[in-house]
C-alpha cells in the first residue's frame, strides 16, 4: 500500500469527526435530502454487488466435484447436496493438477511462517529509524527522509532482479529459502513503515523527549522508555497493514520463495487458470486463504482505519 | 450435508492425524526456525541498542544514532536504491549466453545497446499492448474507485447502520488479489460453452434472457472485466478514506447552503467536492499506484491470455521464466516513468507541509 500526504497528526487521533449532540441533529436535518430512497436504494445495490461474490465463492466451496462443472451451487443447494468434504480433501489431501501434489496445510504453514517475521522485521527496523529521523538531528537527515518517502512509490518490479541476484546462490544464497523471502518483505516494507512511523513519532509531545535528555537518557533509553511504549497504536496499525500485504502478496513470493516456501496464494493463483478436472478444489481453497485475513480485519479494523488515515489523508 | 458423511463418502481424504510424521517434522521445523529468527532478531537489536549504552562519553550519542538509522539505510541502499539503479542500467543492455569462440565454454556477456529494449518494447505489437493495457488499468481503477467509494461515502453518510455497510464495502480490502481473481475469475465470470451456465453473471443473464457471454475471451472488453476486481477491492479503501474526509466538512456549511436554497446535489459539487478535493487527489495517486503494479490479477485469471496481458505480468514473465531479463528491466523502469509524476508530486506537497510547519 503506498501512502502519499506529507505527515500532518498524530495516527492515534481518531480523525472522523464526533458530533456533538446539538450539532448532529441539525446536521441530520441538513442532511435529509441527501439520504433520499434513491441514495438509499444505490447504496443497497452497492453493499449487495460487494458482498454476493464473497458469498458465492463460500456457497461454491461446497459443491462437490462430480457437479462443479454442470451446476452451480443453487442448484446443488436445492438438491441438498452441498458437502464439507471439498475443504478436507483440500487441507490434508492434496491441492494442485494431480492427486499427488502436496495438501493446502502445508502452505498454510509457509504463509505463516513467511508473514510473522516479515511483519517484525520492518516494523521494528522501522521504529527505530523513524525515532532518528523525528527527534535526533544529523547531516542528511531530511534529504534522507524525502528519498525515504519517495521511495514509497518507486515499483518493486525495479529492483527484482538485482535483488533476486544479490540474494541468489552466486551471492548471499538465500533466495528460495524463508529468510530470503523475510529480506526481500522487509527491504520493500521499509519506506511505509518508516514513513508512516515518523508521522506519529514526531507527534509525541517535545516536552516529553526533551526532559528525558536533560534528565540525562541516552537515545537508547529513550527509545527503549518512550518511543516504544508511546507508538504502540501506530505499530499496531503498521502491523496489521503489512500482516495483509504479506499474507495476500504473491510477486516477492513467487520471485524470492521456492517449492519449500509458496504461501497459500502461489498454488491457488497457479490452479485458478486450469479449468481440467481439479477446478473445483479452487474455490474451497481459496476461501481457506482467507479466512485469517478476514478474522483479522475484523476483529482490528479499528486499527486498520487508523492506519490507513494516518498514512493517506488530510484531517 | 453432513460433513462426517462425506468425508466418509471420499475414502482417499486423510485427516490432519493421517498426515505422517514427515510432514508434521518438517513443518514444525519451518514454525521453530521462524520463532527462532524472530526472537534472534529482537534479542540482537535490543543487545546491539544496550550495547552502544554502555559507551561513555561524547562517542555514545553518535554510535546509538547510527544505531539506529544504519540498518535501514543499508536495506534500502543495497535492497532497493542499487537495484533500481542496476535495473536501469540492465535496460540498455543486452545479455547473451554464447559460447566463447577461443574455448568454446558458455559465457554471459553484457553488451550496451542503447534504446534497443525501448525500440522493441514499444514496437513489438503485443508487448505494446501490454502497455497500452497498463495505461488503461492506470486510467480506468482510480476513477472507478474513487467515483463509487465517493458515491456510497456520501449516499451512507450518518444513515443507519453505516458501520455495517461500510464494512461491507471495506471487507474485499482483507481478501487477496489471488482470492478476489478466484472470486471473479471462476465465479462471476464463468462461462460453459455447454450445458447450463454455472458462473453468476450468465446465469442472470440467462434468467433474463440474453445468451451466455464469455467475459474472460472478448478482447478488448476482457480487459475491463479485469479492472472490476481491483475496482471492487480498492472502492473500500477510496471510502474509507473520503468518508472521514466528508465527516470533517463542517456541517454549518451545508446547512448554510441549503438555507440558501441549494439542492443536495448542488451542496455535493460546490461544497464537499471542494472541500474534500486534496483528499480526493491522494486516494486518486494511491490507487493509480496500485493499479500500475499489479500483477496477480491477470497472472491468476488469464495469464495475459486474449490480449489482456499487462507490464507488470510480462516483466515479471520476461524476466524469471522466459530469462530476457533485459527486456524485462526496460518495462519495470517503463512502469517507473508511468509513477515519476506522481513521486515529483509527493515530494512537492511534502516540502510544502515542511515549510508550512
Amino acid at each position: 500500500m503506498s501512502v502519499t500526504t506529507p505527515p500532518q497528526q498524530p495516527v492515534d487521533d481518531p480523525t472522523p469527526v464526533k458530533d456533538h449532540n446539538g450539532r448532529s441533529s441539525r446536521a441530520k436535518k441538513a442532511k435529509d435530502n441527501l439520504t433520499s430512497p434513491w441514495a438509499t436504494a444505490i447504496s443497497i445495490i452497492i453493499a449487495m454487488l460487494w458482498t454476493i461474490p464473497t458469498v458465492a465463492l463460500f456457497m461454491t466451496s461446497l459443491v462437490p466435484g462430480d457437479r462443479y462443472r454442470t451446476d452451480a451451487w443453487w442448484t446443488v443447494m436445492a438438491d441438498g447436496d452441498l458437502t464439507f468434504g471439498n475443504f478436507g480433501q483440500v487441507l490434508f489431501d492434496s491441492f494442485g493438477d494431480n492427486s499427488t501434489a502436496p495438501p493446502l496445510l502445508e502452505y498454510v504453514f509457509n504463509s505463516i511462517v513467511v508473514t510473522v517475521p516479515a511483519v517484525v522485521f520492518p516494523v521494528v527496523l522501522g521504529l527505530m529509524a523513524a525515532y532518528a529521523f523525528a527527534w535526533i538531528p544529523f547531516r542528511g537527515s531530511s534529504f534522507l527522509f524525502v528519498l525515504i518517502f519517495a521511495l514509497q512509490v518507486v515499483p518493486l518490479q525495479l529492483a527484482l532482479i538485482p535483488l533476486l541476484r544479490i540474494l541468489g546462490p552466486e551471492n548471499l544464497g538465500l533466495a528460495g529459502e524463508f529468510s530470503g523471502v523475510w529480506i526481500a518483505h522487509t527491504i520493500f516494507a521499509l519506506p511505509l513503515s518508516v514513513f508512516l512511523l515518523h508521522n506519529f513519532v514526531a507527534s509525541i509531545p517535545r516536552e516529553i523527549l526533551e526532559a528525558a535528555r536533560v534528565d540525562g537518557a541516552s537515545h537508547t533509553q529513550v527509545f527503549f522508555r518512550i518511543i516504544i511504549p508511546l507508538s504502540l497504536p501506530a505499530v499496531a496499525s503498521l502491523a496489521i497493514f503489512q500482516f495483509l500485504w504479506v499474507w495476500n502478496d504473491l510477486l516477492v513470493s513467487a520471485v524470492f520463495g521456492s517449492a519449500e516456501t509458496y504461501p497459500l496464494t502461489y498454488p491457488i493463483s497457479n490452479l485458478a487458470g486450469d479449468y481440467g478436472q481439479y477446478a473445483y478444489l479452487v474455490p474451497p481453497a481459496a476461501f481457506i486463504s482467507m479466512i485469517i485475513p478476514l478474522i483479522v480485519f475484523f476483529s482490528l479494523q479499528r486499527y486498520f482505519v487508523r492506519g490507513l488515515l494516518a498514512g493517506s489523508t488530510k484531517g | 450435508m453432513g460433513s462426517m458423511q462425506d468425508l466418509a463418502a471420499h475414502p482417499p481424504v486423510r485427516t490432519a492425524t493421517d498426515l505422517g510424521p514427515d510432514f508434521w517434522a518438517s513443518q514444525g521445523q519451518n514454525l521453530l526456525f521462524g520463532a527462532i529468527a524472530v526472537v534472534a532478531f529482537l534479542a540482537i537489536v535490543a543487545l546491539i541498542m544496550f550495547g552502544a549504552d554502555l559507551i561513555k562519553g561524547r562517542a555514545r550519542d553518535k554510535v546509538q544514532l547510527a544505531v539506529l538509522v544504519s540498518p535501514v539505510l543499508l536495506l534500502l541502499g543495497v535492497g532497493l536504491v542499487y537495484p533500481a539503479l542496476d535495473t536501469t542500467w540492465l535496460s540498455f543492455n543486452e545479455i547473451t549466453n554464447e559460447p566463447d569462440p577461443d574455448t568454446g565454454i558458455f559465457t554471459t556477456t553484457m553488451q550496451f545497446i542503447g534504446l534497443d529494449n525501448y525500440r522493441f518494447a514499444f514496437s513489438d505489437p503485443s508487448t505494446f499492448r501490454t502497455i497500452i493495457n497498463t495505461f488503461v488499468w492506470m486510467i480506468l481503477v482510480p476513477l472507478m474507485s474513487t467515483g463509487f467509494g465517493l458515491a456510497y461515502a456520501v449516499f451512507i453518510d450518518r444513515a443507519k447502520g453505516e458501520k455495517l455497510l461500510k464494512s461491507l464495502v471495506f471487507m474485499p480490502m482483507a481478501i487477496s488479489l489471488v482470492g478476489a481473481s478466484v472470486i471473479w475469475g471462476n465465479i462471476m465470470y464463468d462461462y460453459n460453452q455447454v450445458g447450463s451456465q454455472t458462473g453468476m453473471l450468465n446465469a442472470l443473464r440467462e434468467l433474463v434472457g440474453l445468451d451466455p457471454y464469455n467475459f474472460l475471451r472478448d478482447n478488448p472488453w476482457n480487459t475491463f472485466w479485469l479492472i472490476v476486481i481491483l475496482v471492487w477491492i480498492q472502492t473500500g479503501f477510496a471510502m474509507v478514506i473520503l468518508s472521514a474526509a466528508i465527516k470533517a466538512v463542517p456541517p454549518e456549511m451545508n446547512e448554510a447552503a441549503s438555507l440558501d436554497g441549494a439542492n443536495a446535489w448542488q451542496r455535493f459539487w460546490r461544497i464537499t467536492v471542494p472541500s474534500i478535493r486534496t483528499t480526493i487527489v491522494v486516494v486518486l495517486t494511491t490507487i493509480t499506484i496500485m493499479a500500475l503494479k499489479v500483477y496477480d490479477i491477470v497472472r491468476t485469471v488469464t495469464q495475459g491470455r486474449d490480449s489482456t496481458d499487462v507490464v507488470a505480468n510480462r516483466m515479471y514473465v520476461l524476466s524469471f521464466v522466459e530469462g530476457r531479463e533485459a527486456l524485462g528491466a526496460a518495462l519495470a523502469v517503463i512502469l517507473f516513468i508511468f509513477v515519476i509524476p506522481v513521486v515529483i508530486y509527493n515530494v512537492r506537497s511534502l516540502n510544502k507541509a515542511k515549510e508550512a510547519h
